[in-house]
């Protein structure tokens, strides 16, 4: 990698989280949200990239993690309210976080050992299916809103902060995101991660080698899940909010997106998706309600034009400089 | 259980179906024998209840506007392939599915400009509109007949093609040995285009079929695309036959679950935690089952052969 | 890319600070989706209501930002999230959904904002969750059906199977009819809503027949009522098994019914607190400038909008555009001193419109046009049951 695309990727870290607050600062509060909202929905792409880019495996259902954990948020406090369920009525933050996290792994362990017995457009199916299984049970458990959802009435308790306060929600948002990054980054060049990128390649040449491939892919797909998870329950936080809606088929493909758009495979590829994905959407939105119609021509776009994603722009622009 | 109740509710679960199988088996198709991924196909049903239902009001017709309905959404289909799909081929099916899922916001927000937000509800001739008693006791309305009768004659028409025509032998060969078909010197772009457009006409008629009961609306395409590839994965990828019995199978596994799950569960829960977990679980079962199938069978009940 | 996205955020922020209007009323529905048709009609009335009132509210201009909340409580109460924190504007309304409204009255009244229902009343917010800054102009979920309730107890019907779409507002109908209703209810189907909404009913219908019910109640609002009523017509049920809604068959769904030429809804009953024939001056210029402007009859989501601009311009007006005066605001909302297009009504304690609720038959009008009239009045001057669970502080 060139100096210069380094200084290129770092500067936009910068602004990620630069930007949002100087535009708080200037009276912008909902800018400020908007990057909350951007930053924890890009920690789900992030997790979903380390199975979808470097793994191979197309999930289309991980939106499912994002409502486990958003509801491992939502129920323990709204137990903690109206009573009931006693052993996890609470609103301690870590109490919560520990739920989701541990919801999504075991979620993603039990769908894994079937999912992943099957490959290519049956594995994307067949995560959707589970994600579909979890949103109609969601939706038939009237205790928690069913189909009209739940209003969290008190956000996760940590001590020293207040993720009522907007700043601090960004700024845990958007530093988890920065770790998490880094984090994927680092398994994705640990022998762990050149195993999952082989098994991507050839699996059937990774197993004669002697891995246990199923094993390699299954740690992927709950250590991806558990992110979603967590991004779920910063998102739970964020809009005080739980619907089965989130885990719809539709917010799975959103996720599958940014990705997609950002480019596979890559640190920055599931954050430039995300802020392709959520600047644009926004930008479009507040100009016009027929704002699907530019946007659908811009996934086109770029998917028959922009090979590699719109993180191979931000290599090629580099190249192009030099 | 009441007898008469059950044959209806048998007949609506293969009505459901037959309309299932009209959408996946363009879908199959396409997906099996160019391998690729069109989430627009849902697109192109909503188009066809659409156009239908203007022309409905123009010709005065509903049979008629079907007839002239057909073409305009095969050269839709055309259009998807010649724009969208082609380029895309050689790609991922990542990219396919990216592509065409653009392909849906651009198509439904066209449809939102043109016909408004508003479905259209398609009026039909008498001789369709009333019901019609099959056995005594059993009244049905004529219309959800005329979808079956229309849905099996395409049925029919689809399995003919595919067997008995030198374009079906091509569309046979394709599905089983891409390289071989072009290594034989087929027009492989026209036989893909060709394909395409049968696909579009196929979801297309099925649009049309349910729009004078449900209307045309915005979005009805998505409801029933996840539905359709839910069938073409549990009656294997490219397979006519699969495609049919799954969608029949799964037609009826829909709406029996519909119709009687809260029966059976009021058996053993309050009727309450019934009228609740019923609904879910029957939104639940297709999914189960697909779940279940692929566990067990991880190419689908009927795999097309020498993949 | 920073430059890119400097630039797109700058783009927005220069185009949504336009020049301040004096009062700034954020107006969320639907404005996509198959429901769109009912937002598309909100939107109508309160531009409508904009136009009659020349823009002011006495001295004060009055500027409407409308919201898309897509069908969907979390899109809903992101856009009104939008509304109060960066459009900045001093009151909220519209809301059609229930599910919507509940996912985003926090965000409103957390920001000690005015929120106005211009159609949704789930049975919470008028009961535990009433608020001193939440007022409806429309009713509570649970009204409408009850009258129906009425009318079905005096028509005779013994057994009644019920349909209606499994949300807030569904379960909230349902049991407000089963607070009047006193004959049996021998079946009911809570179905599949939202952006993927079920609309082939054969399965439930054919349940619904074989039930031996004297009657079915529904209620299937905005798009979901041309399928349920067409599919009800095909399955030859009118004389079997007639059909009582509420919600249903309305301004938006009549003129497509009349397109289809199903004429086999001309003469049900329906109950609403409002109709195109009351007999006030503002009904009627309200509904002749709609007609004349948009070429349909309003539909009472129309009428709700239209009076829910009204109620806010006159309050404006008594608090001479200090919006920050919030006492002053309440109190001129809650006194219901403006003219309302269902004519005169009060405010009950928990700021539900205490108000009559009509029967309403559909008609053909001089034009051959159809529509509704007034047939009879069922409940006078009714106060919703979740009023005593209201605590307001």
């Amino acid at each position: 990698m060139n100096p210069k695309n380094t200084v290129a990727k770092s500067l936009l870290l910068l602004a990620v989280l630069v930007v949002p607050l100087m535009l708080n600062l200037f009276g912008f509060a909902f800018y400020l949200d908007l990057a909350t909202r951007l930053s924890i929905l890009a920690i789900a792409a992030v997790g979903l990239n380390l199975i979808l880019g470097y793994g191979g495996m197309v999930s289309f259902g991980h939106a499912a993690y994002l409502g486990i954990g958003a509801y491992a948020v939502g129920i323990p406090a709204h137990h903690w309210l109206y009573g009931g369920m006693d052993m996890i009525a609470s609103t301690n933050g870590f109490l919560q976080i520990a739920l989701a996290l541990f919801a999504s792994a075991l979620f993603a362990f039990l769908t894994g050992l079937v999912c992943l017995k099957v490959k290519g457009v049956y594995f994307i199916m067949i995560t959707m299916a589970f994600a579909q299984m979890l949103y109609y049970l969601l939706v038939s458990i009237s205790e928690y809103g069913g189909d009209d959802g739940l209003v969290i009435d008190t956000r996760s308790e940590f001590p020293l902060i207040s993720l009522d306060d907007p700043v601090q929600m960004f700024l845990v948002s958007v530093l988890s995101l920065f770790l998490i990054m880094w984090g994927v980054r680092r398994i994705a060049r640990s022998q762990f991660g050149m195993v999952l990128e082989g098994i991507k390649g050839n699996e059937a040449r990774m197993i004669s080698l002697g891995y246990n491939t199923f094993r390699y892919k299954l740690a992927a797909y709950v250590i991806s899940g558990v992110i979603c998870g967590f991004a779920g329950a910063l998102l739970g936080n964020f809009t005080t909010f739980i619907s089965p809606e989130m885990i719809d088929w539709a917010r799975s493909g959103e996720l599958m997106f940014m990705v997609i758009l950002g480019g596979v495979a890559t640190t920055m590829g599931p954050l430039l998706g995300a802020i392709t994905f959520i600047v644009v959407e926004e930008v479009l939105s507040t100009i016009t309600v027929y704002w699907h119609l530019p946007f659908g021509l811009m996934l086109i776009g770029i998917v028959l034009f922009v090979r590699g994603g719109l993180s191979s722009l931000l290599e090629r622009g580099q190249k192009t400089d030099d | 259980m009441d007898t008469t109740l059950f044959v209806i509710q048998l007949l609506n679960g293969v009505q459901l179906g037959i309309l299932l199988f009209l959408v996946a088996s363009g879908l199959t198709l396409v997906f099996g024998i160019l391998d690729f991924v069109n989430l627009a196909h849902g697109a192109v049903y909503m188009l066809g209840a659409f156009i239908c239902a203007s022309l409905t009001f123009l010709t005065g017709s509903f049979v008629l506007a079907v007839i002239l309905a057909l073409p305009i959404v095969a050269l839709a289909g055309f259009l998807l392939e010649r724009f969208i799909a082609r380029p895309l081929y050689e790609r991922d099916h990542l990219e396919h599915v990216l592509g065409t899922f653009g392909a849906i916001l651009v198509i439904d927000t066209l449809a939102h400009l043109i016909w408004g937000p508003a479905g259209i509800a398609i009026p039909l001739p008498p001789y369709l509109d009333g019901q019609i008693e099959i056995w005594s006791g059993i009244v049905v309305p004529t219309f959800r007949l005329t979808i079956i009768a229309a849905g099996l004659a395409a049925a029919a028409g689809l399995y003919w093609l595919v067997n008995f025509t030198r374009l079906g032998m091509l569309i046979r060969a394709g599905a089983s040995n891409r390289t071989m078909v072009s290594a034989l010197g087929v027009d492989i772009k026209t036989l893909f285009s060709l394909v395409f457009a049968l696909g579009a006409v196929l979801a297309g008629l099925a649009g049309m079929l349910i729009a004078p009961i449900t209307e045309a609306s915005l979005g009805m395409g998505n409801n029933i695309i996840i539905t359709a590839f839910v069938v073409i994965i549990v009656g294997g990828i490219g397979s006519m036959k699969g495609a049919f019995y799954a969608a029949l199978f799964i037609g009826l596994i829909d709406t029996l679950g519909r119709a009687f799950l809260d029966d059976i569960f009021k058996l053993f829960m309050s009727s309450a935690a019934a009228e609740n977990s019923a609904p879910a679980l029957s939104s639940m079962l297709i999914y189960i089952l697909m779940a279940l199938i692929l566990s067990m069978r991880p190419q689908g009940l009927f795999p097309p052969k020498l993949r | 890319m920073k430059k890119l996205l400097v630039s797109l955020l700058g783009g927005t922020l220069l185009a949504t600070s336009s020049i301040a209007a004096d009062v700034k009323i954020g107006f969320v529905t639907t404005l996509t989706t198959p429901a769109a048709v009912i937002g598309k009609d909100m939107e109508n009335a309160v531009n409508l209501a904009i136009e009659h009132l020349g823009g002011k509210a006495g001295a004060h201009n009055l500027e409407v930002v409308f919201g898309d909340d897509g069908f969907a409580p979390d899109t809903g109460k992101q856009v009104t999230d939008r509304l109060v924190k960066q459009d900045n504007v001093d009151i909220v309304a519209g809301y059609i959904w229930s599910h919507v409204l509940l996912a985003s009255r926090k965000s409103v009244l957390d920001a000690g904002k005015i929120l106005i229902s211009s159609n949704a009343g789930p049975s919470q917010m008028a009961g535990k969750l009433c608020d001193q800054n939440f007022f409806s102009a429309s009713w509570q979920n649970d009204q409408t059906p009850m009258a129906m309730g009425e009318v079905l107890n005096k028509a005779g019907v013994k057994s009644l199977y019920i349909m209606a779409p499994n949300y807030a507002a569904g379960k909230d109908m349902v049991a407000g009819l089963e607070r009047t209703f006193k004959g049996e209810v021998v079946g009911k189907d809570l179905t599949k809503w939202g952006a993927d909404a079920q609309l082939d009913f054969s399965a439930e219908l054919a349940k619904a027949k074989a039930s031996g019910a004297d009657g079915i109640f529904v209620f299937y609002p905005g798009a979901a009522a041309g399928a349920f009523t067409k599919q009800y017509h095909q399955a030859g049920l009118k004389d079997e098994l007639p059909l009582y809604s509420v919600f249903t068959i309305d301004g938006i769904s009549l003129p497509k019914l009349q397109a289809a030429n199903f004429s086999g809804i001309v003469g049900s009953k329906v109950t609403q607190e409002w109709d195109p024939s009351l007999d006030n001056p503002t009904n009627q210029k309200f509904v002749s400038d709609f007609k004349a402007k948009f070429g349909t009859y309003p539909s009472f989501y129309a009428a709700q909008s239209y009076d829910t601009i009204n109620m806010i311009a006159a309050a404006v007006e008594k608090v001479d555009g200090d919006m920050t005066n919030m006492d002053g605001l309440r109190a001129a909302l809650k006194s219901a001193d403006y003219d309302s297009v269902r004519g005169s009504y009060s405010y009950g304690s928990n700021n539900f419109p205490v108000q009559n609720f009509y029967l309403r038959e559909v008609v053909v009008d001089g034009n051959g046009d159809w529509t509704t009239k007034v047939v009879d009045t069922v409940l006078t001057n009714h106060v919703d049951p979740h009023a005593a669970d209201c605590q307001m502080n």
